[in-house]
């Protein structure tokens, strides 16, 4: 191993996940810092350094918005940085603060993520306006949803994906969403696909009960060095694989049926661990869905599934919680069945691999043996990958 | 099952005064140079042209127009003009604003694969003249579907992307 220090998690804490919350960001910040340091068992003074994570600071219109977190984040008098890949910033936390410790710079590192959607008038979808090319884009009167509709016609159509298969993926993580103590009022629910499938079109082919929720929340997790994760009783998650990668902001000369960068991402995570069949190794994945496409798009771009069978292997109930052979895929409820406050989504499924590990998930505990998983996010202008894989 | 901390609120906690909240507007105008490819590509707009350029080391001709190869990581200099027709690579039917609003006839966004580049380089446009409902545009478009510019007229172009109006299906 180059690194210094192999990484261990130790504690994991969020907050629920509210449309709109009545705590301030600082206040959601600092609500998922303690919870984590509850779990972890361990007070703020036994923390060397902070990250955070927060996605684009025209949602709290506060500039600098990770210095206006610090204070919640626990992060005064500390060494402390913010880091950002838009929705991919909530895994990227977790590199972060790996890299932190991997250097040997530091015992222990509080990681907190934080994102409150609600300040943004008349909608946040709104802020997203300015990620396209100011030149070419941004005149034709873009709005958010394009980006998503454009890629999931062309993942859709590439393959010939019916309808109904991404009605099952928003069922299947609304449902698994029914048993997290975060899931957003609402978002949550026991849903008829042919009431998946009759719901509002926003951009066809997105429908709105196959659109994560905006929403307001916190969560983080510590952590620690190996030599400091020996003198706590419980015994720890390592950390044995990160994974990031660019892509080009040039959207419009890639083909969107596939996320490269996602699998190069995880190229790097799993050649860290030691992975090279991701199928046989990885037992619990939680990609990111922030649109039901997103899951089967990506468990792809994570090589869980060759190129267009995704779908297929969905039908056969191989992401499902239950399933004794196949992986379970967002047993969390992801941000479709649990909420989308984007940075904190990223860590809530970070923080659902851990639990899944520790096999501290409770009703949403898997059913086979998982000794290893991975959590992924993605953002920016469809175009980061961001990969932790995590293992005991 | 853990309990987590968060105070959710409600339309009704809301209206009835019981939350206090500060609100504020920022307005925040902005001027981007163009920059030398971006304000030839645009420049072309006003001649009902589109350029694109061509890297002499992987032999890609790409649009939009860039000063350099984010491939090979070199200058660029090779101006190529394309044609103002294409193929469709995706498109959506959207029915949403960029303020949550929703619209009666939907826009139709669309990533244009534009003719004499290189495979797959694409911009992105609207199209026009493929229905107004849902079910029409479906039965009017596909992937592949060959598209053309449909330009302003000469003397209300302005060099910005909307010269060109909308694409149009053809064939």
């Amino acid at each position: 191993m180059p690194y210094k220090n192999r990484v261990a998690v130790v504690g994991a804490g969020l907050t629920k996940f509210m449309r709109r919350a009545l705590e301030t960001s600082k206040e959601l910040a600092f609500e998922g810092a303690s919870a984590a340091l509850e779990d972890a068992g361990l007070t703020i003074d036994d923390i060397d350094c902070v990250v955070s994570v927060t996605a684009p600071e025209a949602f709290d219109g506060v500039h600098m918005n990770g210095e206006y977190l610090a204070d919640g984040a626990g992060a005064w008098g500390k060494p402390y940085m913010r880091t950002y890949v838009g929705g991919g910033s909530g895994v990227f936390g977790l590199v972060t603060g790996w890299y932190h410790i991997a250097s040997g710079h530091f015992d222990t590192c509080l990681v907190v993520a934080e994102e409150k959607m609600s300040p943004a008038l008349p909608h946040p979808q709104g802020c997203f306006n300015a990620i396209y090319d100011q030149f070419t884009e941004r005149p034709l009167g873009v709005n958010l949803l394009w980006i998503f509709s454009l890629e999931m016609n062309r993942y859709m159509q590439t393959y010939g994906v019916p309808m109904e298969t991404f009605a099952r993926v928003a069922q299947k993580n609304k449902r698994n969403g029914l048993d997290h103590p975060s899931a957003q009022s609402g978002v949550a629910a026991d849903l008829d696909i042919e009431d998946i499938m009759a719901s509002e079109i926003m951009a066809w082919p997105v429908q709105r009960l196959m659109v994560s929720p905006v929403s307001d929340g916190g969560g983080a997790m510590v952590l620690v060095s190996e030599r400091f994760a020996r003198r706590l009783s419980k015994p720890p998650v390592w950390i044995e694989g990160v994974g990031w990668n660019l892509d080009t902001s040039y959207w419009t000369n890639r083909d969107l049926y596939y996320p490269r960068y996602v699998e190069k991402a995880a190229r790097m995570a799993y050649e860290m661990a030691g992975i090279s069949d991701p199928r046989r190794d990885i037992h619990i994945a939680e990609p990111y869905d922030p649109f039901a496409y997103k899951e089967l798009h990506h468990l792809e771009g994570l090589m869980l599934a060759d190129k267009g069978q995704a779908p297929k292997l969905l039908e056969q109930g191989f992401w499902d919680r239950d399933t004794e052979t196949g992986i379970p895929a967002s047993p969390s409820g992801g941000l479709l069945g649990v909420g989308n406050p984007i940075a904190a989504a990223g860590m809530m499924k970070c923080a659902e691999i851990y639990w899944q590990l520790q096999g501290e998930a409770g009703p949403r505990q898997v059913k086979r043996e998982v000794r290893r998983g991975l959590a992924q996010a993605w953002g920016d202008l469809m175009q980061v990958g961001t990969v932790v894989v995590m293992g005991k | 099952m853990k309990e987590f901390r968060g105070t959710s609120l409600t339309d009704l906690a809301l209206s009835g005064g019981g939350v206090l909240v500060t609100s504020w507007a920022v307005k925040a105008d902005y001027h981007w140079d163009a920059g030398a490819a971006m304000s030839r590509y645009l420049d072309g707009f006003r001649d009902g042209k589109i350029w694109g350029v061509r890297c002499p080391e992987c032999r890609r001709t790409m649009v939009p127009p860039r000063g350099f190869c984010e491939l090979c990581f070199r200058p660029i200099d090779q101006w190529v003009e394309l044609q103002d027709t294409g193929r469709i690579n995706t498109f959506s039917i959207s029915y949403v604003n960029w303020d949550a609003s929703r619209r009666r006839t939907p826009e139709i966004p669309a990533v244009i694969e534009i003719d004499g580049a290189s495979p797959g380089m694409s911009i992105l446009h609207k199209m026009g003249e493929a229905g107004d409902t849902l079910e029409e545009i479906q039965a009017r478009l596909r992937l592949g579907t060959p598209v053309q510019a449909v330009w302003k007229p000469r003397e209300s172009r302005e060099g910005s992307i909307t010269d060109i109006e909308y694409f149009r299906p053809i064939g």
